[in-house]
């Protein structure tokens, strides 16, 4: 498939090879991410007035679907603040790595290795979600929370381990950046083949080693190893979108895991923030009561029963039109590609109804971050209501169209069949229909 | 007389690309073509609904009207100041707390609209919101029909045998 190295530009090589630029991007996020934190347990607890909840549930979180992640892959975890201080640590420098560093440098668990924690994360934020996304204190804790984590287990572990293996944000880019049209990945193999020193591995902070990436999932785009390579022999392509989806790509069960847990995580995040049912509302607000109880119940049993039943019929079903004898366990994992187009299309689907309602609050909020009455640049209480427009449910409607027709040649592509491919594409139909009758039935 | 090597040419572009063209004239038929034509309206008539607001839920939270429908909206609130803001429609009432406040308006616009809380009554005041479902529901017809549409599209596209030596996965 066609790929434009973006490093042929010296301008975009000089860019990405210098540490500046990013560092300094990094700088602005971290500083952010303090202030973010500030705000939350300083600021004013009414949600749409502080910094806390709009920065990082309306315009990061907006950004990250809308933008980041279907244009960049995981480009947001190339400029992410959390791993900072632990990197710092880890490196013996700031900028770069210089003299020794602080840290056991363990390596993680083999049993924790992959997506299976981060699904869990993912279940977290679903349990937890309806309270964190409206609750400053709250988000500012676990920001807080996931910062120290993070600089905790970079002491310990080696590298990014905490990225890899535990952040459900990491889990979410890195799934969904299959589908993205940006990679890392070598110019000549024999020159990598002939290069002994592998520099590029030892200075990978996640621990990737180039010349045997064939999916973008836990590549950060940090660009290390375009830095550190000898013989310039590290490509940036823009490539076609889904380019890691196909026969060719190997997959594992903890990616299905994960691809079910962001599926449910979809359908119920709609159902609860853009429903008109309240007490399904008070239900998920209500953290530790009854209702609570009977929501998260229901919750869980639809994201890891339900959902994961119903699509491992439609494998097995898939997997009786086959001509060839393989495992349930091995097509789990190989048909896990389908659900990646259809989930990232299903989650931009679901957040443009929050960037056409909710993104007039982003500027008031700049006007008085900490919602203490300031009006810095005169924009306080410029936000209207905010409303989902005739526009909008048609832009819902056709990215779930596009993410089904996307999903459904995947399907396509890793069968013998058409027959093969149905019982999985019925799968995907199903749930677009869920998806469709929440957001605009 | 055509040269046969432009023939050949127009040939392979329409059987390689011919999927893309059908497909997007399909859909673009399926997306703008006039159905709301083809349903025969109730004449309409005066509606009043009364719709109690609460922390953080509408009740009732779906309301269904005819196109056309002169509707008259009874809000009232048994808790705190809440307002009703229509999406599609400039139309919005604020309620004191065991106060009613209440307003008309045409439903002259088929669909689905969300109704919103306007005024700031508590953490999940952005999350309380309700449906008016005006006629019928053309957007999700046409949905389901593009869905359809995309199957099959997605078949077509890749048509032919994708995986041709079995054992490399099956």
């Amino acid at each position: 498939m066609t790929r434009l190295d973006l490093t042929r530009f010296s301008w975009v090589r000089f860019v990405l090879r210098s540490r500046w630029p990013q560092f300094l991007l990094r700088a602005i996020t971290l500083a952010g991410f303090v202030f973010t934190i500030l705000a939350g347990l300083f600021g004013s607890v009414v949600g749409s007035h502080n910094f806390a909840i709009i920065f990082v549930w309306i315009a990061w979180w907006t950004a990250l679907k809308l933008i980041f992640t279907p244009l960049g892959g995981r480009s947001w975890c190339s400029i992410c603040p959390i791993p900072m201080p632990g990197e710092w640590l880890q490196n013996g420098g700031m900028l770069q790595p210089g003299g020794k560093g602080i840290g056991l440098g363990k390596r993680w668990p083999k049993a924790l290795r992959g997506n299976w924690l981060q699904a869990g994360g993912f279940l977290l934020v679903g349990l937890f979600g309806a309270l964190t996304l409206t609750s400053a204190r709250v988000t500012a804790f676990l920001l807080l929370g996931i910062l120290l984590l993070a600089l905790v287990l970079s002491l310990i572990f080696e590298r990014r381990s905490f990225c890899n293996n535990l952040c459900p944000i990491g889990g979410f880019t890195g799934l969904y950046a299959q589908a993205g049209p940006v990679e890392v990945r070598v110019k000549d193999t024999d020159v990598c083949a002939a290069h002994a020193e592998k520099t590029c591995y030892d200075a990978c902070p996640w621990g990737q080693y180039p010349l045997a990436l064939k999916s973008s999932t836990n590549c950060g785009l940090c660009m290390e190893c375009l830095r550190v390579c000898p013989s310039d022999n590290i490509a940036v392509n823009l490539r076609p979108w889904g380019s890691d989806l196909g026969p060719k790509t190997k997959h594992r069960l903890d990616e299905a895991f994960l691809g079910l847990v962001m599926l449910a995580s979809a359908l119920v995040d709609s159902a609860v923030f853009l429903g008109p049912w309240g007490q399904l509302k008070l239900a998920a607000y209500g953290i530790g009561s009854q209702a609570w109880l009977v929501y998260s119940g229901i919750f869980l049993v639809f994201a890891l029963g339900v959902l994961p039943g119903l699509y491992t019929a439609a494998v097995w079903a898939s997997g009786k039109f086959s001509t060839v004898k393989s495992s349930l366990r091995k097509n789990l994992a190989r048909y896990s590609q389908v659900l990646v187009p259809l989930g990232l299309m299903a989650w931009i689907a679901f957040t443009v109804s929050f960037a056409f309602a909710k993104v007039a609050a982003i500027l008031p909020v700049l006007s008085d971050p900490l919602g203490w009455g300031w009006n810095l640049f005169g924009l306080t209480g410029t936000a209207g209501v905010g409303q989902s427009t005739a526009f909008s449910m048609m832009i819902q409607v056709l990215l779930l169209v596009v993410g089904l027709f996307w999903s459904s040649q995947v399907a396509r592509r890793i069968s013998q069949s058409a027959r093969q491919a149905t019982p999985m594409i019925a799968f995907l139909g199903v749930f677009s229909l869920g998806m469709l009758w929440l957001l605009i039935g | 007389m055509e040269s046969p090597s432009i023939n050949i040419a127009v040939r392979g572009l329409l059987s390689r690309w011919g999927w893309v063209l059908v497909t997007g004239l399909m859909a673009v038929f399926i997306l703008f073509a006039p159905l709301d034509r083809f349903l025969t309206a109730p004449a309409g008539m005066d509606r009043h609904i009364r719709i109690e607001a609460s922390m953080f839920q509408f009740s009732p939270g779906e309301v269904k009207v005819n196109a056309g429908d002169r509707v008259t909206v009874e809000l009232v609130s048994t808790d705190v100041v809440h307002g009703f803001s229509l999406d599609g429609y400039a139309f919005e009432l604020n309620a004191d707390p065991g106060q009613t406040a209440t307003g008309t308006f045409v439903a002259d616009q088929s669909g689905v609209f969300r109704f919103r809380c306007s005024v700031a009554c508590g953490n999940l005041h952005p999350f309380m919101m309700g449906k008016l479902k005006v006629g019928s529901n053309l957007l999700l017809v046409r949905g389901i029909a593009l869905g359809l549409l995309a199957v099959v599209a997605a078949l077509w596209s890749s048509r032919g045998p994708s995986l041709k030596k079995p054992g490399v996965t099956p």
